[in-house]
């Protein structure tokens, strides 16, 4: 039982001394994991070896891999030897006397060719080791773990596969950016909280998911669902609350666009630290669709709740948009947008429309949060962090347009997740916050904006 | 729980490394926003180009701090450049988002393992403070009765302070000058100076280089306080209580910052202190921790923070000093 266990422990481990570099690499061949042969050996012959063990890590094993040929050079390029794995596993590779080897660097590099069919590297990254400078008269260790050969995707498939995750994520991008727009467009406001009116959503949605018992219908459990939908009311109400309580009087006011802004900055922490002040910090998942198989057709992998986000997103979507086109609301609410005085003036009560919008907007965005939540996991920060990308979308489409914020949301979203392929997952945000300032150098209106709204 | 202990401990901070940081920001937003009229949403950005330049370049390349310091400002400088280009001829909240944006890029940025070898990812930089410490006046720790530092802090403090006041004498010098009256008829009425013949956009552009420069020197404070520089030192909200700050003593006054970072740091560690120890399991618990427990109480912080921005901005946005004609800002 011991061996396994500790094998399970260096697989641990291994990721974390892999970043941490060649030098942890030395100690890690000492690390319990290792069989005793791998350890420095006993000699006293006044020449240092470096100690190459190949382990074969399937399957929870720990077996030696013979035959394996391993190449050890400077830091130039120049071959200084090499070995074949023996039995055991072990290619011993004499690097001179201890005068010569002390104060160098070498380049520890395995040849895959060489490896058994079917196998690989457990890192196919990893091939090349260089080493710390030799400081003591001691043999260097160092461990290469094998694993089943995977087969790497091609690009093109590893782009479709994105493509389809940046759909489901633009379209849930795309209802937060329109209930954005919507109330940028009719008050001018850039509303800094939307992040945290997206968070609202999510918030009731795991609220009612986490209350005990579940919610079906004919045999199939649709709790999440239905928190959902009771997330995309509250916050509807949360809307309302919010126009009421904060935004009406001060439009009243007249307070300027500038402090409103301010405001919406202050509304944003106080809330945000109010959500972590419920739920606290951790991440965590809805009770339904953490763990799900996906479809498989042809190269493109993609879940059932990735299909249904996404079908859930685009008919709110277009429902909102035939509302804003053509019922009698929809259109005051794009003449409110265009010239509120005018609007005023011929029979609308401005500030009736704006209510809804409020209502409307924020539903929107808390549906948009409580989905986010359900495919990415809720924690209280989770439409902050999608908060600039809004922005981006917004941006890129053209502020206050309705048509423009669904198109920015589209290509932001979609493009998010194909930079992947060449920056880092890390920086991928990075990236399209980058496009947002490119956007405005180019055409400050954005795609489908207007440019008398922009000076 | 012991009265004295808080009111020392707060003033420590009121009068302490944290209320430098924050004032030097500050004075840096009262140029762009005070004066100038600028939403700048990314001080923090600033800072982060500012105290990672001066980190990196002494901790990598081994030069001089001083010299590092200077890269750091003109570093600033350029970012300003860069984000005021395609923002400055555009509505205010153009420059609000791009600003906001660029503060999340350059912390990514700053924070990401792929610049590791540069900047440390998250673990940042360290050990790069020897020329700042080698002046130290200082030989042991400073106690002034109500407050007390360290040798090092006690040099922060020392240092900080007078950056503050050749700060506010720059900012002081500037603004009675013709310049700064250009800047002041700019918040006022942009298109009114536009038709006098000045260039808005250069006047606006140089506001946001000089407070963005100002922005580094409180990068600069950041590092050299702690002896350390970490992306978590430049979150997003770092700006924003920098704005707190700026409201509460006065938007468009010269000591407006230093009063609203002393008062600042002094009610929120107040409240920090009070809190902390009315939830303490060690001593008598004063709030039950149904309602708040301890690590409940770190977050009331920002939450009572978020709603000061509120209602200062609601209520009294000139703040202590300031003049509320003077801050008739509207949107543009």
């Amino acid at each position: 039982m011991r061996i396994p266990a500790l094998g399970l422990l260096s697989l641990v481990l291994l990721p974390l001394l892999l970043l941490a570099g060649p030098s942890h690499a030395a100690t890690a061949s000492a690390a319990p994991g290792a069989p005793a042969n791998c350890a420095k050996a006993d000699r006293d012959d006044g020449t240092i070896h470096v100690r190459v063990c190949l382990r074969d890590r399937r399957g929870n094993a720990n077996d030696p891999v013979a035959g394996v040929t391993v190449r050890v050079s400077d830091l130039d390029g120049n071959p200084i030897g090499e070995a074949v794995s023996d039995a055991d596993g072990l290619a011993d590779v004499n690097l001179g006397e201890v005068i010569d080897v002390l104060g160098q660097r070498y380049v520890i590099e395995i040849d895959t060719e060489t490896l058994p069919e079917g196998t690989a590297l457990q890192n196919p990254k990893d091939v090349k080791r260089t080493t710390e400078q030799f400081q003591l008269e001691t043999d260097y260790s160092v461990t290469f773990p094998i694993d089943d050969k995977i087969e790497e995707p091609s690009d093109w498939d590893l782009a479709l596969n994105l493509l389809a995750t940046g759909l489901v994520y633009s379209a849930i991008l795309a209802m937060a950016a329109l209930g954005l727009n919507m109330v940028f467009g009719t008050t001018g406001l850039t509303n800094f909280a939307h992040g945290e009116l997206m968070t609202f959503g999510a918030l009731i949605a795991f609220a009612i998911d986490s209350m005990p018992g579940e919610i079906s219908l004919f045999g199939h459990d649709y709790s999440v669902l239905v928190a959902c939908l009771v997330g995309f009311l509250a916050s509807g109400v949360f809307g309302w609350l919010n126009d009421k309580g904060l935004w009406a009087p001060l439009r009243r006011r007249g307070t300027g666009v500038i402090a409103m802004m301010i405001i919406s900055i202050g509304l944003s922490i106080f809330l945000r630290n109010s959500y972590q002040y419920l739920v606290g910090g951790e991440n965590r998942n809805y009770s339904q669709y953490t763990d799900l198989q996906p479809y498989e057709i042809g190269a493109l992998r993609i879940t059932s709740l990735q299909i249904t986000v996404f079908c859930i997103a685009i008919g709110v979507l277009v429902a909102a948009c035939c509302l804003l086109q053509f019922t009698r609301l929809g259109k005051a609410t794009r003449a409110v947008a265009d010239n509120p005085a005018l609007a005023a003036s011929s029979g609308i009560n401005v500030d009736r429309v704006i209510n809804r919008v409020w209502i409307f907007g924020t539903a929107l965005a808390g549906l948009s949060g409580a989905l986010l939540g359900v495919t990415q996991g809720f924690n209280f920060q989770v439409g902050y962090k999608a908060l600039l990308l809004v922005f981006a979308a917004v941006t890129l489409g053209g502020l206050g347009t309705i048509w423009g914020a669904i198109a920015g949301a589209f290509i932001i979203g979609i493009f998010i997740e194909l930079s992947t392929l060449v920056v880092p997952d890390e920086l991928k945000y990075v990236g399209a916050l980058v496009v947002l300032i490119v956007v405005l150098l180019i055409r400050p209106q954005g795609i489908l904006g207007r440019r008398e709204r922009i000076g | 729980m012991n009265f004295s202990d808080l009111l020392s401990g707060s003033f420590q901070q009121g009068l302490g490394t944290s209320a430098i940081v924050y004032c030097l920001a500050a004075i840096g937003l009262n140029i762009h926003f005070g004066y100038t009229g600028l939403l700048n949403f990314g001080q923090a950005a600033f800072m982060a180009v500012g105290g990672y330049t001066m980190a990196m370049l002494v901790v990598q390349w081994d030069i001089s701090l001083w010299l590092a310091m200077l890269v750091g400002l003109v570093l600033a400088a350029l970012l300003a450049l860069l984000l005021g280009i395609p923002t400055l001829r555009l509505r205010a909240d153009y420059l609000a988002i791009v600003t906001i944006a660029a503060a999340e890029i350059v912390r990514q940025l700053y924070g990401s393992i792929a610049l590791k070898k540069y900047f440390g990812a998250q673990d940042g930089l360290t050990s790069f403070s020897a020329d700042f410490r080698a002046l130290n006046p200082f030989s042991g720790p400073v106690d002034l009765g109500f407050v007390s530092w360290s040798k090092d802090d006690a040099w922060v403090v020392l240092a900080g302070w007078v950056t503050i006041a050749l700060c506010c004498l720059l900012v002081w010098l500037l603004m009675r000058s013709p310049w700064g009256r250009v800047l002041k008829s700019i918040r006022e009425d942009e298109d009114a100076v536009r038709s006098l013949g000045k260039n808005v956009y250069a006047y606006k552009m140089q506001a946001l280089m000089i407070g963005g420069m100002i922005g580094a020197l409180a990068g600069f404070f950041t590092a050299l306080k702690s002896a350390a520089m970490n992306p978590t030192f430049v979150a997003t909200d770092v700006t924003f209580f920098a704005y707190t700050v700026l409201l509460i003593g006065g938007a468009a006054r010269v000591l407006g910052p230093v009063v609203g970072a002393v008062i600042f740091w002094f009610l929120l560690t107040f409240l920090d202190l009070f809190l902390s120890a009315a939830t303490d399991d060690e001593g008598s618990v004063l709030i039950p921790e149904a309602i708040m427990t301890n690590q409940q109480a770190s977050l009331m912080r920002f939450i009572v923070m978020g709603l000061a921005l509120m209602l200062l901005m609601i209520f009294r946005p000139q703040g202590i000093f300031g003049d509320r004609r003077e801050l008739a800002i509207d949107g543009r």
